[in-house]
């Protein structure tokens, strides 16, 4: 099948490992596209895609927009700060102000969980998922499987540890439902009051000391600390986190076998990863950035292209 | 179902070795030629024609494979997008001598779109079409064959098939089938 089972990506949760699968294929494709020395193709160029960010966002905004200018959509950028959402308009009126203008597919992010599945059920066009609140960072999942795959093969059978605030993460909830579905162990690392309740039922093992979790892995998925998020202190300080849950080259060099060391970014180097790490030959970081383009070009170009 | 023979295994054979002599009529040693074939079945002939190729001028000319999904004109308007194939190609086609190389040539809409696909490889001196078979009377665009192993009569409602023995068919063959209706 070449059809995703969806007209929207809100999340990795309603995917099936048939979507993810042929998501990460057409990515692989358009990977050879960016590299080519003209990286542009015309699949979309009868499509106007409205980037909508009610929350901050560089990499991901740059991305999406990269991706959809790489594929030759009409690309319109919307951020709440300078818009009359500060007027009191609501999300549906403003999303459809945008659509009456002929758009036909809307990128979101949006502080609140649930938003695009709220969008999705008020609006005709096609919404893609970029990041809402502390629920779901679909694209953001798929570009770490697609980068553990490119390094590792097949992910199946293969062990990632999430490390970090996994509370606040909408990165490590899609991370999790996504390399599940696609067959990885997962185990989940931190301070006990950044873990959610209840974690293991989605599968997962719980670690407490990131030292045994990285032993475990072949794969350490770095999280932020998301102070931005955390109204309460979960920890006592920055130093502490760092003495006990950041990863420094010497921590990795006690280990005895070599783990790829990923991260969504931006990073708080020093915090939850030293530089040494960060920009040692072990890390993916600016491999996910450049997949991350592929990924979501193969996400647009699948989600504009089924008529259903 | 109605079907017919068009090419048989020995035919295709010598059509195959046909190529090759009129490629050397035409690009001597291959100096400045590359061959790209269309995926996904293009390449197929692309893959039996290379050796033959190699064994009779002794010059391993270079080739790679070519794939124009993301440029088709037939995206958003089929139920659902086409899956794409591995496009293949180490080498720049700016100001080269680029022969594409398909297995039937019908509409020439895959055609078209092969050549947006492949200018973002450069801009090549000369692109030339080479088809095991041309389908006549059949082409929406103003696309015609500088080689065809055959040239045949079909009508719309009829499928041209290549089979190739490598590809789990019994041998290399062309036939011509009728579409089922439905």
């Amino acid at each position: 099948m070449s059809q995703l089972s969806t007209r929207h990506l809100l999340g990795i949760k309603n995917l099936t490992p048939e979507d993810i699968h042929l998501i990460l294929e057409t990515a692989a494709n358009f990977k050879e596209v960016i590299n080519r020395p003209i990286k542009k193709v015309p699949s979309l160029r009868d499509i106007t895609i409205a980037n909508v960010f009610f929350e901050n966002s560089t990499r991901t905004r740059l991305s999406f927009e990269l991706a959809e200018k790489r594929l030759s959509a009409d690309v319109i950028n919307f951020s709440s700060s300078n818009s009359s959402v500060k007027k009191g308009e609501s999300l549906v009126d403003t999303v459809n102000n945008i659509l009456s203008m002929k758009v036909d597919m809307v990128v979101m992010r949006h502080s609140s969980p649930g938003a695009p599945h709220f969008l999705s059920r008020n609006v005709k066009a096609n919404i893609v998922n970029a990041g809402d609140g502390t629920h779901e960072h679909p694209t953001q999942a798929l570009l770490d499987s697609f980068s553990i795959q490119e390094k590792l093969g097949d992910l199946a059978g293969k062990k990632v540890a999430i490390i970090g605030d996994i509370l606040h993460s909408r990165v490590a909830l899609s991370n999790i439902f996504c390399l599940k579905k696609l067959g990885a162990e997962v185990m989940v690392c931190g301070p006990i009051t950044l873990l959610p309740k209840h974690i293991e039922s989605l599968g997962v093992k719980v670690e407490l000391d990131v030292k045994k979790a990285l032993q475990w892995c072949d794969v350490a998925n770095v999280l932020r600390i998301q102070l931005e998020r955390q109204q309460i202190k979960y920890f006592p300080s920055l130093r502490e986190y760092s003495l006990y849950y950041g990863i420094n080259k010497k921590l990795l060099e006690q280990l005895d076998k070599e783990i790829v060391i990923m991260h969504p970014g931006p990073i708080n180097r020093g915090v939850e990863l030293a530089s040494d790490v960060a920009d040692s030959e072990h890390s993916i970081i600016l491999e996910q950035v450049q997949n991350g383009v592929a990924v979501r070009m193969a996400v647009l170009y699948l989600l504009a292209g089924s008529r259903n | 179902m109605q079907k017919r023979l068009v090419l048989d295994q020995q035919q295709i054979g010598i059509i195959l070795r046909r190529f090759c002599h009129q490629l050397i009529e035409n690009h001597d040693n291959f100096e400045n030629t590359v061959l790209l074939g269309l995926q996904p079945r293009g390449s197929i002939l692309m893959d039996h024609l290379a050796p033959i190729l190699e064994e009779i001028s002794g010059v391993k000319v270079p080739f790679g494979y070519l794939d124009a999904t993301f440029h088709r004109d037939d995206f958003r308007r089929r139920d659902f997008p086409l899956k794409a194939n591995e496009t293949k190609i180490n080498f720049l086609v700016e100001s080269k001598k680029v022969i594409l190389v398909d297995d039937v040539l019908y509409k020439g809409r895959s055609v078209r779109a092969a050549m947006d696909a492949m200018i973002a490889f450069g801009r090549p001196q000369k692109v030339e079409l080479m088809v095991l078979v041309d389908r006549k009377l059949t082409r929406d665009y103003p696309i015609m064959p500088d080689y065809y192993g055959i040239r045949v009569n079909t009508l719309d409602s009829q499928y041209v098939v290549v089979e190739w023995a490598n590809q789990g068919q019994a041998e290399n063959a062309v036939w011509i089938t009728e579409k089922v209706k439905s």
